[in-house]
């Protein structure tokens, strides 16, 4: 599958082991990319977030904390913010919640994968990497309803892989995929500027 | 039962314009303001709202909520509350203790305004911050939500003794000078907290979307409501909060919120920007 001219927007959850996957993944996103990247990872309550740090000097890209009502930026990787969900404001924009936490995880993956099915709707990329519960499975059941493309992280190379195989039993998944098969994919979608789809 | 929402029904254009006709009834029909929210929590709730009330569509829970108040009330419980906890940030209280209290020692009398106080955690935190810090017999505490049912929980102030824990060490996090259960009586399953505390606090129905400035307070503390409105909203809640600030007055606002992007922010200074806490500009 190529995604070339077919993508505006990513979302990626992942849980536990999430961080060493996401160290192949983003590095792989070019620079001059144009599709934002929206990213939860659960992390520990209470703990400040150092993922900002910790892929900012890996990646080619743009990677920040998500900021209440900020408009995406073209290209950029948020991460939502300890203990906040992250979603999608039309806009787009970004928006935060401290609404209760789902399936026992704030930020959850669910809440940002169905907002942000609800606008980029058939245009969105989602994927399900490695963790140990089950949050996401509906998210990238709501990518998938919108018509947009799904990916997993194919479940015996996920260092936990209860996230994958509940996503996997909710809908099937367009590429289920090692990560650095993902990562070929993601080197795929579209650098900016780009002709801007017609609609 | 619950009905089996399928995202495929609920995130379509049907929705969207579902979304809106909902939104308007309510407004014309019960005075709630809800379109200055910001949309993706509000679609949230509301899809969670659908399948507890058994609605297949937003059109069937309009239908119910046009034609039957009490329906709206439950509604308005899905839509509104907000679980916090006592002191929650205990950094955001423990900057109030040590920077905004010194100052606030040097007003004859008090006045603070908890907006959008939902079930009351944050109105009895800062009463009893402000206790421990000798300050709170020359205040009043204003707290407002619009949600009434949830305002008569808070004016109860019970807790269930589960989440005493987690106050308890945040509570400790924040500086205290005193044990937290010198503020409640616990009875079985639940913890009560004390008379002492209430007849400082004024809980009543304010809306951030369509009511005025009600008095002129030193500290608002808006914390997480923020977040929930869009830009426009937003800007009108900040500029009621410059309004109702005395001079130098405080302004506390969650963690992840911030006065970038809005119309207002010329209108306040960074006091302790780690912590969130804003001072209103004194030459405005």
């Amino acid at each position: 599958m190529n995604l070339a001219g077919r993508i505006d927007a990513v979302v990626i959850g992942a849980s536990a082991g999430g961080i060493e996957a996401l160290t192949v993944l983003l590095p792989a996103l070019s620079p001059g990319l144009r599709p934002p990247v929206f990213i939860v990872l659960h992390l520990p309550r209470d703990r400040p977030s150092v993922l900002v740090d910790i892929f900012a000097r890996k990646c080619a890209v743009p990677v920040r904390e998500a900021e209440d009502k900020e408009m995406v930026a073209p290209g950029t990787v948020y991460f939502a913010p300890n203990d906040y969900h992250l979603l999608v404001d039309p806009g787009p924009q970004l928006a935060l919640s401290a609404d209760d936490p789902v399936h026992h995880s704030r930020p959850s993956v669910d809440v940002l994968f169905e907002s942000a099915a609800d606008i980029y709707r058939d245009r969105l990329l989602g994927i399900i990497l490695t963790g140990a519960n089950e949050d996401g499975a509906s998210g990238l059941a709501a990518v998938h309803d919108a018509g947009g493309v799904t990916m997993v992280q194919r479940p015996d190379t996920a260092l936990a892989p209860h996230m994958a195989l509940s996503a996997l039993k909710l809908r099937p998944a367009d590429c289920v995929l090692t990560l650095n098969e993902i990562a070929g994919m993601l080197q795929t979608l579209d650098a900016s500027p780009t002709p801007m789809r017609m609609s | 039962m619950d009905a089996e929402v399928n995202p495929a029904v609920v995130t379509g254009r049907e929705f969207d314009i579902e979304f809106k006709l909902l939104i308007d009834a309510i407004f014309h029909m019960y005075h709630y303001d809800f379109r200055g929210y910001a949309q993706a929590s509000l679609r949230r709730r509301l899809k969670t709202a659908m399948s507890r009330f058994d609605c297949r569509t937003l059109s069937q829970l309009q239908d119910k909520v046009v034609h039957d108040s009490s329906m709206f009330a439950a509604l308005l419980d899905f839509l509104t509350i907000q679980v916090s906890e006592m002191f929650r940030d205990p950094a955001y209280f423990l900057a109030l203790r040590e920077r905004v209290v010194p100052l606030l020692r040097t007003y004859p009398s008090l006045k603070v305004w908890v907006a959008g106080c939902s079930a009351g955690e944050e109105a009895y935190s800062l009463a009893i911050l402000l206790h421990e810090e000798g300050l709170l017999s020359k205040t009043i505490i204003y707290a407002t939500d619009i949600n009434t049912h949830t305002l008569q929980k808070a004016a109860a102030g019970v807790y269930g003794v589960g989440r005493i824990a987690g106050f308890t060490a945040n509570h400790h996090q924040s500086g205290a000078r005193s044990s937290l259960s010198d503020y409640y009586s616990a009875a079985y399953d639940r913890a009560v907290f004390n008379k002492s505390l209430k007849d400082h606090i004024v809980f009543s129905d304010h809306s951030l979307a369509t009511d005025s400035v009600f008095a002129e307070v030193q500290l608002v503390s808006c914390r997480n409501v923020l977040i929930y409105f869009n830009r426009t909203l937003r800007d009108r809640a900040l500029g009621l909060f410059r309004e109702a600030l005395c001079r130098r007055g405080f302004l506390g606002i969650g963690a992840k919120e911030s006065l970038r992007f809005s119309a207002q922010a010329d209108a306040f200074l960074d006091f302790a920007p780690a912590e969130r806490i804003f001072q209103r500009r004194p030459e405005l």
